[in-house]
């Protein structure tokens, strides 16, 4: 008898709300951010328009004979077609990929750089840190756009999207290596370093399987940021013809050739391409911001 | 203090030294004036150089030594040269435009004109911000703090280019519609600067309005959000609580409380706003018309001008080191917990 009453006693006092692992928090606190998740699904929706669009759509962004030149938007043409008769709704799924290739190539390079010279410098300090972050000075004062521009414009064979990707990430890792090296210097100094550290860790293992994940939430939210910034640089270079170079297309080459078209009857051709650049640096910046405040560890579940 | 100043002068040496060669070699591997050259007068006569003319255009452009005596001659200038280049002597080396254009002389007068332009972009864009962030904060999660926010992550997000010529072609209709130039949508000036300070004042005013606008709302997003973060961390503060307690004015407690320690963080972020307004600078140049620095470096790039390239990145990274010394020393300045020893 004494035993069942200990029994009832024990499952009253068991802990019945379920454990919740660190991410899982994290995703639940993400959810609860109305506009970044809105803006998530806009986002997947225009990453899905610009890789999966192309198979469904019977038109892509080359010249066909039987298009018809400078229609306005009608049920065969969505999206209007332009002066020598490309159908641009093919020709922005096209430039939206093309764009978007570029910029999660550069989102993943540029934090991979970022996060890996950050990393070091902030473990090592002393001399390697003092290199490093000289480095960094120096690829700051060099103006980004003006020396991009200057080796995109001038390849041989015409700029394609991964020399874009490559230009871009090589000078665009500077504000991640920074911040990921401010958490690093933090984070060097407590006690599971210290405890991997007397296990007979190496640096590297402590590098790579301590520090860089306990920055994630660093690393996560610049490469978000990485994405809207590679966007508007790869757009911006592109529209200066000093990027991708056609007949392959992308959203800044759109808007170069629809010239002053923003008043008149073929709006569509300048407007489109810009709402699609807005909108993926506009999504991506509202996630990013979604993260980092579900990613906060001083955040509760109550919003303030 | 001056101690401080002087040492952060001569360890930006090193930096700016590493900065150009790198520049110099990346430039110097980006393209070939002497090939570009080639090739336009091979396009416009239609018959190959001679070895003479490419030997003389090598000549011309120090492109028969290798590239690290290239650098050394275009740095200090000491060597066999045509007199026209080494930094430090004042010459910023031969342009491929020819003897006649002098890099020096074209960057001296378009400096000026790109100056105008982003220093008064910068000012404004930094009025704006501090009067978005403030009210922000003010009113934190009410309607207009919501609404000001997302015209901020808008503005973040607009593409210069695009929304220049948006902007540039409004201007053009809104003249049609009202039978007006008020706007002036391409180049800088009517008369090139020329007569009294008001007179070309009020010559380039309408050619300023929309250049300087477009690069207003471009760079002000993310220094609103720095100016709303810091208003409410000192809204939040204790002193503030305490100066509310003893029944100050909530007038008094937001200026002489408030506002004057929040608008540390923004001080110290504007003078690199003008290295940000810059690279703008270059955009809304090409596509106002304007012959400023940006446009030069656009066209320098296009015709694989080496050295008129390098006298832009010079420039502007010395202005970048400028800005990042003024930040800091604004910062011990004005935020009395920092000393410099």
């Amino acid at each position: 008898m004494s035993d069942s009453i200990k029994r009832t006693d024990y499952s009253a006092e068991a802990i019945t709300t379920k454990e919740r692992s660190q991410w899982e928090m994290v995703l639940r606190r993400f959810l609860r951010h109305r506009l970044a998740v809105t803006s998530l699904i806009l986002f997947v929706l225009i990453v899905l328009f610009a890789y999966v669009g192309p198979f469904l759509w019977k038109w892509d962004h080359t010249l066909h004979r039987e298009i018809p030149s400078l229609a306005g938007p009608t049920l065969d043409h969505p999206f209007g077609t332009d002066q020598v008769g490309h159908d641009m709704l093919g020709a922005v799924m096209r430039a939206t990929r093309q764009s978007l290739n570029v910029a999660l190539t550069v989102a993943f390079g540029a934090t991979a750089i970022g996060s890996i010279v950050g990393a070091v410098a902030g473990f090592y300090r002393g001399i390697v840190d003092a290199i490093l972050m000289r480095i960094v000075d120096i690829l700051f004062v060099i103006p980004f756009l003006v020396i991009t521009a200057a080796l995109a414009g001038n390849i041989s064979g015409g700029t394609t999207w991964w020399h874009m990707a490559i230009i871009l990430a090589v000078f665009g890792w500077l504000g991640t290596a920074r911040a990921v090296r401010a958490e690093v210097l933090s984070l060097r100094e407590k006690e599971f370093v210290e405890a991997a550290r007397s296990v007979g860790g190496s640096d590297a293992h402590i590098i790579f399987r301590h520090l860089i994940p306990n920055a994630t939430s660093i690393i996560i939210v610049s490469a978000t940021l990485q994405i809207a910034f590679a966007i508007l640089a790869e757009t911006t270079l592109s529209y200066l013809n000093l990027g991708i170079q056609p007949p392959d297309t992308s959203l800044g080459l759109l808007i170069q050739n629809a010239g002053g078209s923003a008043f008149n009857e073929r709006w569509y051709l300048f407007y489109i391409p810009g709402i699609f650049i807005i909108l993926i640096a506009l999504t991506i910046n509202f996630v990013g911001d979604g993260l980092r405040d579900a990613m906060d560890p001083r955040q509760t579940m109550v919003r303030r | 203090m001056l101690a401080f100043t002087f040492r952060r002068i001569v360890m930006m040496v090193p930096i700016l030294l590493g900065a150009s060669i790198l520049s110099f070699a990346l430039v110097e591997t980006s393209g070939d004036p002497v090939q570009e050259q080639i090739f336009l007068i091979e396009q416009s006569t239609g018959d190959p150089v001679s070895p003479d003319v490419v030997e003389e255009l090598e000549a011309q452009l120090y492109y028969d030594r290798s590239m690290p005596e290239r650098y050394w001659l275009w740095l200090t200038g000491i060597g066999e040269t045509n007199g026209d280049i080494g930094l430090i002597q004042g010459k910023w080396g031969p342009s491929v435009e020819g003897p006649t254009t002098d890099i020096g002389g074209e960057v001296g007068e378009r400096f000026w004109i790109t100056v105008r332009l982003v220093l008064l972009a910068v000012v404004a864009s930094v009025g704006i911000a501090i009067l978005t962030g403030v009210i922000s904060a003010v009113k934190q999660y009410s309607a207009v703090d919501y609404l000001l926010t997302l015209v901020g992550f808008v503005c973040l997000a607009l593409p210069t280019f695009w929304f220049a010529t948006l902007v540039k072609e409004a201007g053009v209709a809104l003249n049609g519609a009202f039978g007006t130039d008020l706007f002036k949508t391409y180049r800088d000036s009517t008369r090139g600067f020329q007569g009294n300070g008001w007179e070309v004042l009020l010559d380039a005013l309408p050619y300023m309005i929309l250049p300087t606008f477009v690069l207003m709302l471009t760079s002000y997003a993310s220094m609103a959000r720095y100016q709303r973060a810091a208003m409410l961390e000192v809204l939040n503060s204790d002193y503030v609580r305490l100066a509310r307690a003893k029944g100050v004015r909530n007038r008094t407690v937001m200026r002489r409380h408030a506002l004057r320690t929040a608008l540390i963080p923004i001080a110290t972020f504007a003078p690199l706003a003008i290295v940000t307004a810059m690279g703008g600078s270059l955009v809304v140049e090409r596509i106002f018309g304007w012959n400023g620095l940006g446009a030069y470096a656009y066209d320098s790039i296009k015709a694989a001008d080496s050295f008129a390239v390098m006298a832009y990145l010079l420039i502007a990274g010395v202005l970048t080191l400028i800005g990042v010394l003024i930040s800091d020393l604004l910062y011990g300045v004005l935020d009395p917990r920092i000393r410099y020893e």
